[in-house]
């Protein structure tokens, strides 16, 4: 399991700051598993298949999360395992075999397979790090497969991204120890986002760069002594790791949510590869100016309004300091399911002092505490978000954040819509 | 194993909390990993509940695994109780709690909580939502049922009864209820307990006071009725009152369980729905080929009223839950179709491809198949979306409900005349092969203009009639030999009736041991088939 917290690496540049308070709270958790990651990560990589296997839970969480795109003849589907199964574990892999070949010969167009596990497969440790190998063996040449858990034992929510991405990091080609710096750019982003930073790394003129996720198997890019690492997201701890396993340094910066966290995250790249100050604030000025334009739309509205955030996906940090630093809101309650200091520390120190930070959940105490601090918007899953509105307080329902594209300098505006929208429908509902 | 993309069924606790969510004063503790509370939402969002649903999951995670897992349990018990000050608490587990063995039951046994507890059993490995929907509300009413409480003596009372199985998540359960409670009120019956939704367990333990049940979801209500019938000696219903003729035989078979007279009630003619089936207007429904699939209970209403009450033709019966397997195959001798019991929606998509149905009556599911075949269709069962959960009254039952079916079902299909417009000018690029049914141009409204500009460039050059050779005419059939000019021909039949043709020209010129389908063959086949 993940440590409570990291310390600061010594050279990180930034003296060491007191380390903040943190309620930590152990109780119900209202969380997504980490399966539903596979609601992205399917789209992003465009010739991987997710073979859950697990129970019929399994199947219909991914059912009611997944929506209306089910019947789009998705790439992903669950083995659910039935009473014969749990009978023994030699027929278990010998049906999870039959069920992939069947699965291979209806889909060919299939080049990677990621064996998912569950609580179920967890619980009666189904071994699918050897079916994997088994199976991989059998299809060489064809497809590879993978395997990495996405249960909920194990993962919440977006931890499942993480856990599929550090799965995929030790099949990444080794670059050549003399080969020239290299920037990763890691954590799955809409084509149209992925495809803005592209284009502002050229422009800086940081020209080897790579993406974890690929959109296809072989697109894979090489790791090595040579790389730095940008995170996109917040909730990838595992996936760093595991490419700093391989040499590779992460760039500390902030999320790039906003004007200024989009312009703190480039400079922070554009300075590891030494590019020239001046330069680099050419290139960011227009987008970082646009940003800013979009986001005063918005700042009337969201100026000095109260937001709470429950934990669901780790974004809350940085989304927090986007809505504090950039459109003058003030968090009461910055609730995430797991706090990785270390990768949201440049976030987390702009977050006001008075901000409550929280890890953790005890589901029914933290609303009497949304009850009590009475804010103006509260971000929630939408087991919650209904009811809190049906009490009279505005929300905004937290998985639409992992949904849209949000990043970036372009989506700025888009971002702060999505936190104004809510509270200008409140105002001009009549009824 | 069994490969699955998409689930009729939710798993059977998800079942429990249905029944849960419909009552008041019942919390439901689940033994859960972190992640079953997706569940939650399907509560708020598709049933826009304002609420959270009353289940309190232990959310395990995996450092708690071990024992710990049991003192997680009782300490959500202890909170959960403290909290919710329930009347009745149902304990349980989820497909993972039941695989590692804490026995929630047993537990919560030796707390003994100062509420009654109702220890739930539901296999996850071996039965899905609706089973546990029933097991639930099956267990609540033998554990809380007074047996004390017998019917007060008639005397000059009025008939009391109970209404089951309506419950959270149910189609249309809400304005059934409402419906069937119209019927009863006319009747001069009144009602001891609607159970699950809305009771609360001081209702459950009155529920012998009633003189007989009714029961309008045999999936959710029946195993308590037949214990009801055995414990209480109170008889049930067995009519489920969707359609006209269907609710007329409810309403005879309820007066005459309550000793009084039905026909005020019936001489009502409150549906509208006979006299819009009968109007001139309805008449092109005559023969429509109808495929029907759902929940077993929806499906056999549903065939009973596409036959009798529309005249439409059932050409596929069958539903997801195999508990009630029989009453379909039942059914489907009625229409003399095999009834098709399977919980894979790809079989049930190729049994809809294979009946070339003109309009399908089925499940969210059979909706999206429905639109990829290009076949008008309507929602008779769940699961279902948010928009079967309407803001209207919008029964299913009763006359009102009859009325509903009339508009649900006719709306979907293209309108008589232009069906005869269709037929005159079958070459309207609106209706070729690629535009699809009119009803969902909205999903593809770029194909219209792609269809006009490409209707107005020339076409590739038709083969010639003297150089066909049976490889390029070969239909999708491998035995089926078109000509080029039968097969121009059959383009032009309207979409909606072409499947049909085709296959009857096919079985046709089989039948007749004809080499090739000719344009003698298909006008031969259609004067054998006119009716």
């Amino acid at each position: 399991m993940k440590a409570d917290a990291f310390s600061l690496p010594a050279d990180s540049g930034c003296g060491a700051p007191p380390e903040r308070e943190v309620l930590r709270e152990r109780g119900q958790r209202e969380v997504f598993c980490g399966l539903t990651g596979i609601v992205w990560l399917h789209r992003k990589m465009q010739d991987a298949f997710f073979l859950v296997v697990g129970s019929r839970t399994c199947a219909h969480l991914l059912q009611s999360a997944a929506g209306v795109m089910i019947f789009a003849e998705p790439r992903f589907a669950t083995a659910i395992i039935e009473e014969r199964d749990l009978a023994g574990m030699a027929d278990c892999h010998e049906e999870l075999d039959r069920v992939v070949d069947r699965l291979l010969a209806r889909r060919p167009e299939i080049r990677q397979l990621f064996l998912v596990g569950s609580c179920p497969s967890e619980v009666i440790k189904l071994d699918l790090g050897k079916a994997a190998e088994r199976l991989g063996a059998k299809h060489a040449g064809q497809v590879r497969i993978l395997n990495y858990s996405g249960s909920g034992i194990e993962t919440t929510f977006t931890e499942g991204e993480d856990a599929c991405l550090a799965s995929l990091v030790p099949v990444m080609p080794a670059s050549a120890p003399d080969a020239a710096p290299q920037l990763l750019l890691v954590g799955s982003l809409p084509d149209i986002v992925e495809d803005q930073f592209l284009r502002l790394f050229a422009q800086l003129g940081i020209e080897n760069v790579g993406v974890l996720p690929a959109r296809t198997a072989d697109g894979l890019p090489a790791v090595g002594p040579n790389t730095r690492i940008l995170l996109a997201q917040p909730f990838l701890g595992e996936t760093a790791q595991a490419l700093e396993g391989r040499g590779a340094r992460r760039i500390d910066a902030p999320f790039p949510f906003g004007a200024e966290g989009t312009t703190a995250w480039l400079k922070a790249a554009a300075q590891a590869f030494g590019i020239d100050e001046m330069h680099a604030n050419s290139v960011i000025a227009p987008g970082r100016e646009r940003a800013k334009r979009a986001l005063e739309h918005h700042r009337e509205k969201l100026t000095g309004t109260r937001i709470s955030f429950l934990p669901d996906s780790q974004l809350e940090v940085p989304l927090a300091r986007f809505l504090a630093s950039e459109l003058g809101m003030e968090p009461v309650e910055v609730g995430t399911p797991y706090l990785n200091r270390k990768l949201v520390a440049r976030d987390l120190e702009q977050l006001p002092e008075s901000t409550r930070i929280s890890e953790g959940q005890d589901v029914d105490r933290q609303l009497d505490r949304v009850r009590a601090d009475r804010p103006d918007l509260t971000v929630c899953g939408l087991g919650l978000a209904n009811p809190l509105e049906a009490e009279g307080l505005s929300t905004k329902w937290a998985i639409e954040l992992v949904f849209s594209p949000i990043h970036g300098f372009e989506q700025a505006g888009d971002l702060a819509e999505l936190f104004a929208r809510p509270l200008r429908r409140r105002d001009v509902l009549q009824v | 194993m069994q490969l699955s993309v998409w689930t009729y069924e939710g798993p059977p606790h998800v079942g429990a909390m249905r029944v849960a969510t419909a009552m008041r004063g019942v919390h439901y503790l689940l033994h859960a990993p972190q992640g079953d509370t997706y569940a939650d939402l399907l509560f708020t969002m598709i049933e826009r509940r304002n609420a959270r649903p009353p289940v309190t999951y232990t959310t395990f995670q995996a450092r708690d695994l071990g024992k710990d897992t049991a003192d997680l349990f009782q300490r959500a018990a202890r909170d959960a109780y403290a909290r919710f000050d329930p009347q009745v608490m149902l304990v349980g587990s989820s497909c993972t709690a039941e695989l590692i063995q804490d026995d929630p039951a047993g537990m919560a046994e030796a707390m003994r909580l100062p509420c009654p507890v109702v220890p739930l059993e539901l296999p996850s490995y071996s039965r899905k939502e609706n089973w546990g929907a029933g097991e639930t509300f099956y267990q609540i009413v033998r554990h809380i049922a007074d047996r004390d409480v017998r019917p007060a003596p008639r005397d000059g009372r009025k008939p009391l009864i109970n209404i089951l199985g309506p419950a959270a998540l149910g189609f249309r359960h809400r304005d059934d209820v409402r419906e069937v409670r119209g019927i009863l009120d006319r009747l001069g019956i009144e009602v001891n307990c609607v159970a699950p939704l809305g009771a609360s367990p001081a209702d459950i333990a009155r529920i012998g006071a009633a003189d007989f049940n009714i029961v309008l979801y045999p999936e959710i209500g029946d195993s308590a009725a037949r214990w009801l019938e055995r414990e209480f000696k109170q008889p049930r219903t067995k009519t489920i009152p969707i359609g006209v003729g269907a609710t007329r035989e409810f309403i005879a078979e309820v007066a005459a369980l309550a000793g009084v007279d039905p026909e005020p009630v019936l001489a009502d003619g409150e549906s509208r729905m006979p006299w819009w089936s009968r109007s001139v207007d309805s008449t092109y429904l005559t023969g429509k080929r109808v495929f029907v699939f759902g929940d077993a209970t929806h499906a056999v209403a549903a065939a009973r009223v596409a036959k009798e009450e529309l005249g439409f033709e059932v050409v596929g019966l069958g539903c997801y839950n195999r508990e009630f397997a029989r009453e379909v195959r039942e059914a489907a001798k009625l229409y003399g179709v095999e009834p098709l019991i399977t919980d894979d929606h790809l079989e049930v998509e190729d049994a809809i491809a294979a009946a070339v149905p003109e309009l399908v009556l089925g499940t969210q599911m059979e909706r999206h198949i429905a639109k990829r075949q290009g076949v008008p269709c309507a929602v008779i069962s769940s699961p279902v979306h948010v928009q079967d959960f309407p803001a209207r009254h919008s029964p299913q039952m009763g006359f009102e409900g009859a009325n509903v079916l009339f508009d649900t079902w006719v709306h979907p299909l293209v309108m008589g005349l232009e069906e005869h417009l269709l037929t005159m000018f079958r070459e309207d690029f609106e209706f070729s092969d690629d535009a699809g049914a009119s009803h969902l141009a909205a999903h593809s409204p770029s194909r219209h203009a792609e269809l006009v500009s490409a209707s107005s460039v020339p076409k590739a050059p038709a083969i010639q009639e003297e150089d066909w050779t049976p490889e390029q005419v070969r239909g999708d059939d491998e035995d089926a030999l078109w000509t080029a000019e039968a097969e121009r021909e059959l383009k032009k039949i309207p979409f909606f009736v072409r499947g049909k043709a085709k296959r009857n020209t096919e079985s046709f010129a089989a039948e007749q041991g004809r080499a090739a389908i000719d344009l003698e063959t298909l006008y031969d086949a259609k004067a054998h088939y006119a009716r």
